[in-house]
């Protein structure tokens, strides 16, 4: 299925393959693990919507990148990394700290500003940090953090803790000279990260046919030697599955691994809007496809389906996060935004002895 | 380690300071390319891959930008990296881990991490090496909020301001400059230096003009003052070492006495150290205690050039130096 999938995808057919409209098989999971799952894909989406909303309504100022439709990745990828493994990411990153534990009224308070959010409001939407949880720091600037990521990598290494380091970046990344080196580097080094390219087809407005030559950005890890799978990213299995065993090779052998999965973002580039009619390649018929191959709506129905979860329970799920959401929004709210002197406050580290 | 009554040349005194962090300090790695060669970078690394292991001294590939970003990674995750550029011409490609992360992370995070990695940049200049083995481009690194920017001109500092560097817990471009290799000095023990306490020094005390400069302009501006003194011309020099954050009062101060400043730069006019020095001087010190307007020694405005008859007339020397300041105290 791997296969098949890199060659559809390489070639441009993914529209036409079936692999990606495939049933999810839960055969090898709990129900618990799965319920956790689909419990974490939906607060995600549910904060995303809500941010979504806020942004449009101009409650929340500066710029946001959402993820909503690729919430399967990063929890997929979560469920195999530890607090003292080194995430990092980029501008469209909030499932990527949600999916590690990280405080909803937390990020929505850095989204507007406030001294109570994520990086103390100094950060916003595109400068995030939870280390805590292991999230090491997102960053817009585009592949910016994946040498970071294979430097976290190499500390990992030298320190001998088994932990490893994940680089979230998408197809556009993969586009940056740097990409490269970082591939090459932590092949050569022998570093235990795992390389995650979301590729959702789109990097802004411009879809990747009139970006690469062939669309499966796996290609680069063939080149530098690396381990890697292409799999479905709105199939929450696939995606735990394969993150699982390159997960578990780069802790043993310090060895990265690359992971590719296929994806699409609800939400256009930037805010609240679907980008369907700002002269992109996007259309209306497309994003709705898509939305068809939620991967919420996917795992929801395998679970009804297999009668490991009843409409009342998903009904009872959806309340308990709707309530963590809305109390979220009003506390952060409520928060107070950042002193006069915090401007200069963290320019530098004092240094103390 | 130096002994007691022995001389230290810069080189030296650079690998002594590799080599006491890399003993003290079980975080400290370094990388970047040409280390595992005996040239590479002068004799300021020798064997330390022999000493430490390369494993700690990891020669790398042609990859300025992704070894440069891996440190900073790396010291976001507890590390005490230093990344060497042998020429700081060939480190352009690794400025967005430099300018836009290791500078910003701790600002843009809330101060809750801190990109602590030390880049050594070397100047190396001159020998018709061209316009891409000669830069010095250390003014653009003191424009950016977050990078500390040290250039030592003296054997001590290039040991001492290394090590403070390192633990000093920011980022740090670090930029020596191969001209200063063969400076020999008598050194005392290793300081641990509080690299945010460091900053300008007065390195010779005079009554008539104030020479301020950095690295090897440092050297010409003492080496210009031992032929005015000659002339019967004081020359107070004063050694800025730390340009970013840059605090210019110790200047001001040594201006208020001479009234003249000639700030020399190894780098060029427009935008550079040397207008930075002069602006803080003016905005600072009254006018009428100006007795004349402040120079500035800088170099042309072009690439470096190859020819010998060319680069002979590029970089200033110490006579271009001393000459302007007798036409400017005969004036």
């Amino acid at each position: 299925m791997n296969s098949q999938l890199r060659q559809a995808l390489a070639s441009g057919e993914i529209e036409n393959s079936p692999i990606i409209d495939e049933a999810l098989d839960l055969s090898s999971f709990s129900s618990k693990e799965l319920i956790d799952h689909l419990t974490s894909m939906i607060r995600i989406r549910q904060a995303e919507v809500k941010i979504a909303e806020m942004r449009r309504d101009a409650h929340i100022g500066g710029p946001v990148h959402l993820g909503a439709g690729q919430e399967a990745i990063a929890v997929g990828i979560s469920a195999h990394l530890r607090k003292s493994d080194r995430v990092f990411s980029a501008h469209r990153s909030h499932a990527h700290l949600l999916a590690l534990g990280s405080d909803v009224r937390k990020l929505f308070a850095e989204l507007l500003g406030k001294s109570t959010g994520l990086t103390h409001g100094m950060g916003g939407s595109m400068h995030l940090w939870d280390q805590p949880n292991g999230f090491y720091g997102s960053v817009p600037i585009v592949a910016g953090t994946v040498p970071l990521a294979v430097g976290a990598g190499l500390a990992a290494k030298m320190q001998k803790t088994g932990d490893i380091a994940v680089a979230y970046f998408g197809d556009g990344a993969a586009e940056e000279g740097v990409v490269q080196e970082s591939l090459n580097l932590a092949s050569q080094l022998g570093i235990p990260i795992l390389f995650v390219c979301e590729n959702n087809f789109f990097s802004s407005h411009m879809h990747i046919s009139q970006r690469q030559p062939i669309h499966s950005v796996a290609r680069f890890a063939d080149a530098n030697n690396i381990e890697n799978e292409v799999v479905d990213g709105n199939n929450l299995i696939s995606v735990n599955a394969a993150a699982g065993r390159l997960i578990s090779q780069s802790r043993k052998n310090n060895v990265p691994g690359f992971l590719e999965v296929v994806t699409f973002r609800h939400y256009g580039h930037v805010d609240w809007r679907e980008d369907i009619d700002v002269g992109v390649n996007r259309s209306a018929s497309e994003v709705e496809k898509w939305k068809s191959r939620d991967p919420i709506n996917r795992l929801k129905s395998a679970l009804i389906k297999s009668k490991t979860l009843s409409e009342n329970d998903l009904a009872n799920i959806y309340n308990s996060v709707d309530s963590e959401i809305k109390s979220a929004w009003n506390l952060a709210v409520s928060d107070p935004y950042p002193a006069e002197e915090d401007l200069l406050r963290s320019v530098y580290k004092e240094v103390r002895k | 380690m130096s002994e007691k009554n022995q001389m230290t040349d810069y080189g030296t005194a650079i690998r002594d300071a590799f080599a006491y962090l890399l003993k003290k300090y079980p975080e400290v790695f370094v990388i970047g390319q040409g280390l595992w060669s005996p040239w590479y970078v002068g004799n300021s690394m020798t064997k330390l891959d022999q000493e430490f292991g390369i494993d700690r001294i990891i020669d790398t590939p042609v990859s300025e930008s992704a070894c440069t970003g891996a440190a900073v990674g790396a010291a976001l995750a507890g590390m005490k990296p230093i990344v060497v550029h042998p020429r700081m011409d060939f480190m352009l490609y690794a400025i967005d881990s430099v300018v836009n992360e290791a500078a910003k992370w701790s600002s843009m995070m809330g101060g809750q991490a801190n990109a602590g990695v030390t880049i050594r940049a070397i100047i190396n200049r001159g020998g018709e090496q061209g316009a891409q083995h000669s830069q010095a481009l250390h003014a653009w690194f003191a424009h950016v909020p977050g990078l500390r920017v040290v250039m030592p001109s003296t054997v001590s500092d290039a040991r001492d301001l290394l090590i403070a560097s390192v633990l000093s817990g920011d980022p740090v471009m670090y930029i020596d400059d191969r001209w200063l290799y063969s400076l020999e000095e008598n050194l005392g023990p290793v300081k641990e230096l509080e690299l945010h306490s460091q900053g300008p020094k007065v390195v010779r005390s005079g009554t008539d003009v104030t020479l301020a400069a950095a690295g090897y302009s440092t050297k010409m501006c003492l080496d210009a003052a031992s032929e005015l003194e000659k002339q019967g011309i004081s020359a107070e020099v004063i050694d800025i070492r730390v340009l970013n954050p840059f605090n210019p009062e110790l200047i001001a101060e040594s201006v208020r006495k001479t009234g003249r400043l000639v700030a020399v730069d190894g780098g060029w006019e427009t935008a550079g150290f040397a207008g930075e020095v002069i602006a803080s001087v003016v905005e600072r010190v009254s006018p009428e205690l100006l007795k004349i307007s402040p120079k500035r020694v800088t170099l042309p405005a072009s690439p470096a050039p190859s020819s010998p008859a060319l680069e002979d007339i590029y970089y200033p020397k110490t006579d271009d130096l001393v000459r302007l300041v007798l036409e400017n105290l005969r004036s």
